[in-house]
């Protein structure tokens, strides 16, 4: 009796998810899946508008042209653009964020009224954030001719369409390049594995640091160009402003998270670290900072996705057109909904799918993991 | 003792200078939007205006007031469909589990960091198709799908609160499946559905991606109608501040007066709730 209860309820409750689900799987699988099949044809032009387009696979041509062909300059630089704002804006925040929670943290009086200055932006959209900014960072006005109040010089910084940049490489060299990066990783994450002892694991990924060192110094990576001739790529100096924006923006919420871990740090154990003779300071580097390291990667991963993915900001900030700011998402939407360029839209969007993968799903599988766990 | 007290000292200093920086763009914003045009001059940007101009906040309400209209229909109504659909979900996934539905929650969730670039064409193409193209009820389904996934998560860890003891007693009471959530389950969903509520009403309400792409001119939420005129050619700025001011205003007093609840969205929308 009771058991033919409980094999209806459980009928039920499929029931009553199966719409949501179902929607789900269509709505993100599904689609996915068909932005993948049109980033491997030649979907565009004049195929774009058609009623019934016709539609060649063409394999991985658009990712082949994207980052080695003639014509793509424009998403390269995009992609550089894209990794040096998200370093300079994750670092940003979590610093200052950090640095706002600790001073907030010293039973200070107006405790609340401090914490919402600082949060409020958090509840601002990027479009109201860039609006704002775009004022502030006229060329001859705002932020330039604040020293000027104070009888100063104005400054002349042409804050988000400067051409300068700095930092310059060569793209036809990057496989070298990434051999580089891969090397310094790998060799780090052996040293580290050493130092803690697990030899086991060491072993393990000392194999492919070796390979990728030594495919690195014997020279092939130097010689394995991917573009015909050269082509500089950098850090340009207009996406400062960018960062500083979306900072001023999103550091209240690395405030949040850190306040909320440092309140949770129990007061026997610093209590403890006080009966064993431990100064303000001791207390704050050796017992308060270890506790918020997993705050830190939490932080890292939430506003490393985001970053990856602007685009309101920039859209508001400094318009579409806008080369020395552009990043990919925006570069998508103009090569697919100006362009009519699906394909290629549909690539790039790919492309970008596969970075914020990298960096959510392994943070995905172990933090439901720990949650179901407990 | 004496350097307890500078310390002190040097925090307050510092705070009370990172929150003048903080306030800034605020400042400038309203003093902006309270001059004439002819008064708003690159060089005398940080000054006052002489006298405070309200004419820019009725052009600009004038102006905004069909988008306006627009984002209060979509993020009130997509707010409350997601969070009841979240709460059910939640509800399944949390005391009703089936087989699987430990590799369907990451899969759920998932949806929520995805960039909507890589699912955009096929949408912008299955709106035309079902002719929810260009108006408010086809935004107002994508921000329903994909809102599911953030709602379904914050309900489920809300219910995993309840105890499951509670759940038991009302099952030999005879309660089913839909009397359990009905009697118990619901009664309990206050404090949830505001922080839930809270936090799709602001991501709706700011949301742009969608609404530029998806919205015909007639049915265009605010932020795009503000990314137009801000970022049209030769505008008078009092107007975009005007406009900023307005866009902001229902986010920020939400956030104002339900903060505390905003704060527990946020945390639990870093998943570590």
């Amino acid at each position: 009796m009771r058991w033919t209860r409980i094999k209806g309820d459980q009928l039920a409750a499929v029931l009553v998810i199966m719409p949501s689900l179902a929607l789900l799987a269509i709505f993100v699988y599904g689609f996915i899946g068909r932005t993948i099949y049109i980033s491997l044809t030649d979907w565009g032009q004049g195929a774009a508008l058609a009623l019934k387009p016709e539609i060649h696979l063409i394999g991985l041509q658009n990712y082949r042209d994207l980052f080695a062909g003639f014509l793509n300059v424009r998403f390269r630089q995009d992609i550089v653009n894209m990794v040096f704002f998200t370093l300079l804006f994750v670092a940003a925040s979590l610093t200052t964020g950090l640095f706002l929670a600790t001073l907030i943290d010293q039973r200070i009086r107006g405790e609340a009224l401090f914490r919402t200055t600082f949060l409020f932006p958090m509840s601002l959209s990027f479009i109201v954030t860039g609006t704002i900014w775009r004022w502030l960072f006229q060329p001859r006005g705002g932020v330039n001719v604040l020293p000027a109040t104070v009888g100063l010089p104005p400054g002349g910084f042409l804050w988000l369409s400067s051409r300068d940049q700095t930092l310059q490489f060569n793209w036809q060299m990057l496989p070298y390049y990434l051999g580089v990066v891969a090397s310094v990783v790998l060799a780090a994450a052996v040293l580290w594995l050493l130092f803690r002892h697990r030899h086991r694991s060491a072993l393990i990924a000392a194999v492919p640091a070796v390979v990728v060192v030594a495919w690195t110094l014997s020279g092939h990576a130097g010689t394995c160009h991917i573009l015909p001739s050269p082509e500089p790529h950098g850090f340009n100096l207009a996406l400062i402003g960018v960062v500083i924006a979306a900072s001023w923006q999103m550091s209240g919420y690395t405030m949040a998270l850190y306040l909320a871990g440092l309140r949770t740090i129990p007061d026997e154990l610093r209590e403890a670290a006080r009966v064993d003779g431990a100064s303000q300071f001791q207390m704050y580097r050796y017992v308060e900072l270890p506790l918020l390291t997993p705050i830190t990667w939490s932080a890292i991963i939430v506003l490393g996705h985001i970053a990856l993915k602007i685009f309101d900001l920039i859209f508001a900030m400094a318009g579409p057109d806008n080369a020395p700011t552009s990043v990919p998402a925006i570069l998508m939407f103009l090569t697919t909904f100006r362009g009519n360029e699906l394909a290629k839209g549909a690539s790039i969007a790919v492309i970008l799918l596969v970075m914020v993968s990298t960096l959510i799903v392994p943070y995905l599988v172990t933090s439901l993991r720990a949650r179901s766990g407990r | 003792m004496c350097q307890q007290r500078a310390i002190r000292c040097l925090v307050y200093t510092l705070l009370i200078l990172l929150a003048v920086a903080y306030l800034v763009p605020v400042y400038m914003t309203v003093v902006t939007s309270l001059k004439a045009p002819s008064e708003i001059n690159l060089l005398t940007a940080w000054n006052p205006p002489a006298r405070p101009y309200w004419a820019s906040y009725s052009t600009a309400l004038k102006q905004f007031a069909p988008s306006l209209k627009n984002s209060v229909i979509l993020a009130i109504t997509a707010t409350l469909v997601s969070a009841a659909l979240g709460s059910l979900n939640g509800y399944v996934l949390c005391k009703w589990a089936f087989p699987g539905a430990g590799v369907v929650l990451p899969l759920i969730v998932f949806g929520m960091f995805i960039p909507y670039q890589s699912i955009l064409v096929p949408l912008f193409q299955f709106m035309r198709r079902i002719g929810l193209y260009g108006g408010l009820p086809g935004l107002v389904l994508v921000h329903v799908v994909y809102g599911l996934p953030i709602t379904t998560l914050l309900f489920r860890s809300f219910y995993a609160e309840i105890p499951d003891e509670l759940l038991g007693a009302a099952f030999i009471d005879g309660a089913n499946f839909l009397g359990i959530y009905r009697w118990i389950v619901m009664p309990l969903s206050g404090p949830p559905f505001l922080v839930v509520a809270i936090w799709q009403f602001t991501q709706i309400w700011n949301e742009f991606l969608f609404a530029v792409t998806l919205a015909r001119p007639a049915s265009q939420p605010i932020t795009v109608a503000l990314a137009n005129l801000a970022g049209g050619q030769a505008v008078s700025w009092n107007l975009p501040m005007a406009g900023s001011v307005l866009a902001a205003l229902p986010t920020v007093v939400v956030y104002v007066l339900l903060g505390r609840y905003f704060i527990r969205g946020l945390l639990a929308g870093a998943l570590k709730g």
